[in-house]
């Protein structure tokens, strides 16, 4: 039986964690509680992002493991608004009598915020791991901007990273959700935008498809092991991406051309110190040029 | 030579090194810095070929000319493949324009011999000493080391690399001899110790002092290719584990001998099966993370059994260890249960704490339930011990048979 109807304005952790702590002060059950969140819509495009979580809600009555709050934080960043009720459960639990239940990560609930809060890490992960930055001039130097799709919510989670690696370069990081602004002093999120407004190539991509195609063994193809290190849903980002239909295909092929081709014998060390003239020189030639 | 031409030739001539880790560097940011590059300790992937390897660095060689001849190799001087050289300048150009649109973690560096070991290891740690010193690099370089150069280049590759790394190359010293013959197994041998020394010492001078310099802080690693001569896997096994000992490596890399374009006629002309090389990794984790001790794990024929892993394995050979308790029996026994991995066995010693375990959970674990049931006991499930004798539990736990597809990788 609904009794409480919490709104989230935004579906963040911030603004779950002021209407939970309201609830929990007026002892709502978890049962009595249904979580709404505003349409979706709104908030992937042009929702202004609350930087602070709303101030002036009271404080949780029995101080929370200190565990709970990083599995929170991550887990609230799912884009699956179940996680609000979940979140709230957890927290009723363990102020309720069951203050170690999350050293059981196999109760269902914990069980459930466990397996958002790897999925968010594993997306944050794939993230920082697949983001590709063009470079373009842009105000007199140069600018690196990347287009991305996540998952879940997580830009604000991933971008920190950015900002470690490339300090002294200004970039940014468009998504549908939220965009990620570096200027070389300040990080700034703006709303998200459209796939249009990225560029679409740099000169550098047609070396990286190169380095992809050639540092791959056509001896030792496992498709599967890649699709499942790489899924398909982050492939229309990456310039490497298209080439890989035509790697595996051409695969058997070049592979049955190796293993045919009779081997060489192993040539004799006086044919192979005759030839040591001709290599030095060879290298004068192909240093540098 | 255009640039490209060169990166097709080098990155081709490099990729039959299996190495492409970026963990454990110490952590570093470029926040306090003038250049690009972060470490954060974890390794990242930025990309997977359809081989399913990861490419975290960009993984090239200065040259492929060499004037060594090494049966295994694509570069050895009689192939007839294309050559080509970077220069210093290139290479450090490339690195830093991959790093900075965030395709790589870092660099990974080797080079055929070109003129002697102390040129060409001159010009290895030249790429370094520029990428670190004049352009303040933080990512990851792993350079290899060339066995016979000249002490104190080894030195300076220490310092600015965070990975360095020698290839034994074969399983044993008279394959060795065989197939490579400018190489010899006591100088790799001799070289590996003294880095295993000075990486001891910087740790330890570390430890007195932040200020002391890092000597390839993420330690060495190696690689052996596998299939290339009749070594058995149990001789591997036992090989791999007495480097572990003796020089302290963090990887001992396995690379399924791979049938090149223009081979040695030394070799065999087929590759063996590359869930060999799986087995022997699966084999690695046993002693590396599961308490098992290398002489163990191999079946008396010596070669490890392709259709289940060396766990089950080792399982049904010793079928009077089980069933194991898992609300009751020590770590080191629910580690040695088919199935389950170290994580799960953390999960289950932190759980029964407050509980005892059910099938149920088993199911939540995300285990391989079928595998791990027959060798287990919980508060609502004891095997049927009838069910762990008879001969056929081995055929019900593996794989169904499969076409062998010389193409299809495993």
């Amino acid at each position: 039986m609904t009794l409480h109807t919490a709104t989230l304005e935004h579906a963040d952790f911030g603004h779950w964690r002021a209407a939970a702590r309201r609830l929990l002060a007026a002892d709502c059950p978890p049962a009595s509680v249904s979580w709404q969140v505003p349409g979706q819509a709104a908030d992937l495009f042009g929702a202004p992002v609350a930087a602070e979580s709303p101030k002036g809600s009271p404080r949780p009555p029995h101080p929370v493991p200190k565990a709970f709050l990083p599995l929170a934080k991550a887990a609230a960043c799912i884009r699956d608004d179940a996680v609000w009720a979940v979140l709230y459960r957890v927290l009723w639990r363990l102020t309720h009598g069951e203050r170690e239940l999350l050293a059981d990560s196999l109760d269902n609930d914990v069980l459930r915020l466990r397996r958002w809060a790897s999925a968010v890490r594993r997306d944050v992960h794939k993230m920082h791991a697949f983001v590709r930055f063009r470079r373009s001039e842009r105000d007199g130097g140069a600018q690196y901007m990347a287009w991305f799709e996540p998952s879940h919510r997580i830009v604000a989670r991933a971008a920190p990273f950015f900002v470690d690696r490339y300090t002294n370069q200004r970039w940014c990081i468009l998504t549908p959700d939220r965009c990620a602004h570096w200027d070389g002093r300040n990080l700034r999120f703006t709303p998200g935008m459209a796939m249009a407004d990225a560029p679409q190539d740099d000169m550098l991509d047609e070396l990286w498809c190169t380095y992809f195609a050639s540092t791959f063994n056509p001896a030792r193809l496992k498709p599967g092991m890649m699709r499942s290190e790489m899924p398909e849903k982050y492939w229309k980002n990456l310039p490497e991406a298209k080439l890989i239909g035509a790697l595996e295909r051409n695969s058997g092929a070049r592979l049955q051309t190796m293993v045919a081709q009779p081997g060489a014998a192993p040539s004799d060390n006086r044919k192979r110190q005759a030839q040591l003239p001709q290599i030095r020189e060879a290298l004068k030639h192909t240093a540098g040029d | 030579m255009n640039l490209q031409s060169k990166l097709a030739i080098l990155a081709d001539a490099a990729k039959y090194d299996a190495s492409c880790a970026s963990s454990a560097a110490p952590k570093r940011t470029s926040r306090s810095g003038r250049g690009v590059g972060s470490t954060t300790g974890m390794g990242i992937c930025h990309a997977y070929a359809p081989d399913g390897r990861c490419i975290s660095l960009l993984k090239i060689l200065l040259t492929n000319f060499c004037i060594f001849e090494c049966a295994y190799c694509i570069n050895r001087n009689s192939s007839n493949v294309r050559r080509a050289r970077f220069s210093v300048d290139e290479v450090v150009d490339l690195t830093l324009a991959f790093y900075k649109r965030n395709t790589i973690e870092g660099l990974f560096l080797s080079s055929g011999i070109i003129q002697s070991p102390d040129y060409t290891m001159e010009q290895v740690v030249a790429v370094a000493r520029r990428l670190r010193v004049d352009h303040d690099f933080r990512g990851y370089i792993h350079l290899k080391t060339i066995p016979d150069a000249d002490p104190d280049l080894l030195k300076a590759a220490g310092v600015y690399a965070d990975r360095l790394s020698i290839n034994v190359e074969l399983p044993t010293a008279g394959t060795l001899q065989r197939l490579a013959p400018e190489k010899s197994m006591p100088r790799i041998e001799a070289s590996m110790g003294s880095l295993r020394e000075r990486i001891t010492e910087a740790k330890a001078e570390r430890r007195k002092s932040r200020k002391a310099p890092h000597f390839s802080p993420s330690g060495q690693s190696t690689q052996m290719i596998i299939g290339a001569d009749d070594t058995s896997d149990a001789q591997i096994i036992d090989r791999a584990s007495s480097l572990y000992r003796g020089y302290k490596l963090k990887r001992v890399y396995y690379s399924a001998f791979s049938p090149i374009p223009d081979a040695s006629s030394a070799l065999p002309p087929q590759q063996p099966p590359l869930l060999r090389e799986h087995r022997l990794y699966q084999s690695d984790w046993l002693v590396r993370f599961y308490g098992f001790s290398a002489d163990e794990i191999p079946p008396p024929t010596g070669m490890l059994d392709l259709d289940i892993d060396p766990k089950l394995a080792w399982a049904l050979r010793h079928r009077e260890q089980f069933p194991v308790d898992l609300n009751r029996a020590p770590r080191e026994q629910i580690l040695r249960v088919p199935g389950l991995g170290t994580r799960s066995v953390s999960k289950i010693l932190r759980i029964r704490r407050f509980r005892r375990l059910r099938s149920e959970d088993i199911t939540k674990l995300r285990v391989p339930v079928t595998r791990v049931l027959p060798f287990v006991i919980l508060a609502d499930h004891t095997p049927h011990r009838a069910r762990l004798e008879p001969a056929d539990l081995r055929a019900r736990l593996a794989p169904p048979p499969r076409q062998p597809d010389l193409f299809s990788g495993t």
